[in-house]
C-alpha cells in the first residue's frame, strides 16, 4: 500500500477547519448539555411538581432516540412547520438534547451520592434548601459526577461524527467528500483517525488527571 | 429555687415509625444552664428525641415548647429554631468542598448575615479554645476524627444558639480523640451553656451532668440528678443498664 503524501498535505487545511468546528460545536454542545442535565436533576432532585414530570419525558425521549434522527427533525422536519435552523446551529441543539439527558444521569447519580448526614447537619446549621444546594450539595455532587461527566464528554465528542449527516463539514463529513471528490480513501481516512485522536487523546489525559485532582481536593483520596 | 420558666419543655412527646412507637410520650422540662445527660441501650429513642428537638424528626403527638412557645405547629420555622438550637452528630460531618473557617462561617454569614469581621473573630477564639486555631484553613480531609469533631462544635457554637444537642459525638472516635471532645463539652458546661447530652461514657456524664435521663423502649425510666443516678438508681432497668457497664 502506497501513501500519497503530497495529497495528505494538499488536504490538511481542509481537515485543519474541519477540526476547529468540530471542536467548536461539541464545546458548545457540551457545555450547554452539563447546564440542561444539572438543572433537570435538580428538578428532578427536589420533585418539583409538573416540571419534573416534563423533565422525566425529556430524558427517555432524549436517550431513547438516535442523536440522526434527533437531527432528521431539527434540520429537515422544523422547517414544514416554518422554522429553519443553520445546520451547525440543529448540531449544537441535537447535541444538547441528547448530552443533557446523559449528564442530567450523571449528576444525579452524583447528588445521590451526598450522604443524608451532611444535609441534615446543613439543616441543623439553618441553611435553607436553596442555600443547601448551593453550598453543599452542588459542589460535593459535582465532585462525584466528573467521571461521570468525563465518560459523556467523550461519548458526545464522538458523536459529532453524527453531523455528517446534516451537511455539516466536520471531520467526518469533510472525509467523506474528500473521499467522493479524489478518491483517495486511505488517505482520508488516516487523517481522519489522527484527527480525532487529536483532539480525544489530549482531553482523556486532561480528564483523567482532573478526575483524581477533584477526588483528592474533596475527599482526600 | 429560681422560679424562672424552663428554657425547653417536652410534654407528652410521640414518636411513630408506622406503628411502631419510637417515643412514647416523653416529658422533659429543661432549665436554663443546665446539662441533662441522656443515657439508655442502642434504639431506645434518645437519637431521635434529640432530632426531635430540631425538627429533624416530624412528631405525632405532645408539644415542644421552646421559652413557652410551641414548636409544634404548621408555622414553626425551624430555620429559625435551629439558630437557638444547635446540633452536633456522631458523624461531625464537616462540609468537605469548605475549609476549617469556611465551614464555621458559612451559616453566620448566610444564614445570620452577621457582619464577616465580627463573625471571623469568634470563630478564631473559639477555635483557640478547641485548640484548634492553627488549623482554620485547612480542609476537613486534613483533620482527625477529634479534630473534625471539635470543628463541628465550633461551627454549631458559632451561631450562638441558647443550648445545644449532642448526639454520640464520641461515638465514632479512637479512645484517644474521645477525650478531647469531652473537654470542649466539659468547658461549655463550665460556662453555663444548656445541654442535652446523649452519650455512652458514664463518667463523663457523671462528671458533667446536673440531671441524668435513662430510657428505654421510648419510655423515660428513670430521672435523677446524676449523683444520685450513678451511685443510687431507682428502676431495676437502669441498675441493669448500669451493671452491664461496669466489668
Amino acid at each position: 500500500m502506497t501513501f500519497d503524501w503530497q495529497y495528505i498535505v494538499d488536504a490538511l487545511p481542509h481537515y485543519k477547519t474541519a477540526l476547529w468546528l468540530t471542536v467548536k460545536l461539541a464545546t458548545i454542545g457540551i457545555i450547554l448539555a452539563i447546564i440542561v442535565g444539572m438543572v433537570c436533576s435538580i428538578i428532578q432532585y427536589f420533585k418539583v411538581k409538573v416540571l419534573s414530570q416534563i423533565v422525566q419525558v425529556y430524558l427517555e425521549v432524549a436517550r431513547n432516540t438516535p442523536l440522526l434522527i434527533q437531527l432528521f427533525f431539527l434540520y429537515y422536519g422544523l422547517p414544514k412547520i416554518g422554522i429553519t435552523l443553520s445546520g451547525e446551529l440543529c448540531g449544537i441543539i441535537g447535541l444538547t438534547f441528547l448530552g443533557g439527558s446523559y449528564m442530567a444521569e450523571a449528576f444525579r447519580a452524583g447528588m445521590e451520592a451526598v450522604t443524608k448526614s451532611q444535609i441534615e447537619t446543613g439543616k441543623a446549621i439553618g441553611l435553607s434548601n436553596l442555600q443547601l444546594m448551593r453550598y453543599v450539595i452542588i459542589p460535593q455532587a459535582f465532585s462525584y459526577s466528573v467521571p461521570g461527566f468525563g465518560a459523556n464528554c467523550i461519548f458526545l465528542l464522538k458523536e459529532t461524527s453524527v453531523f455528517s449527516g446534516i451537511a455539516i463539514l466536520e471531520l467526518t463529513n469533510t472525509t467523506k467528500n474528500l473521499m467522493g471528490i479524489f478518491y483517495k480513501t486511505n488517505e482520508a481516512l488516516l487523517m481522519l483517525v489522527i484527527g480525532y485522536l487529536i483532539i480525544l487523546l489530549p482531553l482523556t489525559l486532561f480528564l483523567t488527571w482532573l478526575e483524581r485532582r477533584v477526588r483528592h481536593a474533596e475527599f482526600g483520596n | 429555687m429560681s422560679e424562672q420558666v424552663p428554657i425547653l419543655q417536652v410534654k407528652g412527646l410521640t414518636k411513630k415509625y408506622g406503628e411502631k412507637i419510637v417515643l412514647n410520650g416523653i416529658d422533659l422540662q429543661v432549665e436554663k444552664g443546665k446539662v441533662i445527660a441522656i443515657l439508655g441501650p442502642s434504639g431506645c429513642g434518645k437519637s431521635t428525641f434529640l432530632r426531635c428537638l430540631n425538627g429533624l424528626e416530624e412528631v405525632q403527638g405532645g408539644d415542644i415548647l421552646l421559652d413557652n412557645e410551641s414548636l409544634i405547629n404548621k408555622s414553626t420555622k425551624w430555620r429559625e429554631v435551629r439558630q437557638r438550637i444547635g446540633m452536633v452528630f456522631q458523624s461531625y460531618d464537616l462540609f468537605p468542598n469548605l475549609t476549617v473557617m469556611e465551614n464555621i462561617l458559612l451559616s453566620p454569614l448566610k444564614v445570620q448575615k452577621r457582619n464577616h469581621s465580627e463573625v471571623e473573630a469568634q470563630a478564631l477564639e473559639l477555635l483557640e479554645r478547641v485548640g484548634l486555631a492553627d488549623r482554620a484553613n485547612d480542609y476537613p480531609r486534613q483533620l482527625s476524627g477529634g479534630q473534625k469533631q471539635r470543628i463541628a462544635i465550633v461551627r454549631a457554637l458559632c451561631i450562638n444558639p441558647e443550648i445545644m444537642l449532642f448526639d454520640e459525638v464520641t461515638a465514632s472516635l479512637d479512645p484517644e480523640m474521645v477525650r478531647e471532645v469531652l473537654d470542649v463539652i466539659a468547658q461549655l458546661a463550665d460556662q453555663g451553656m444548656t445541654m442535652l447530652i446523649v452519650t455512652h461514657e458514664m463518667n463523663f456524664a457523671k462528671l458533667v451532668a446536673d440531671e441524668v435521663i435513662f430510657m428505654d423502649k421510648g419510655n423515660i425510666h428513670e430521672q435523677a440528678p446524676a449523683e444520685q443516678f450513678f451511685t443510687n438508681p431507682q428502676t431495676e432497668r437502669a441498675q441493669q443498664f448500669l451493671n452491664i457497664l461496669q466489668f
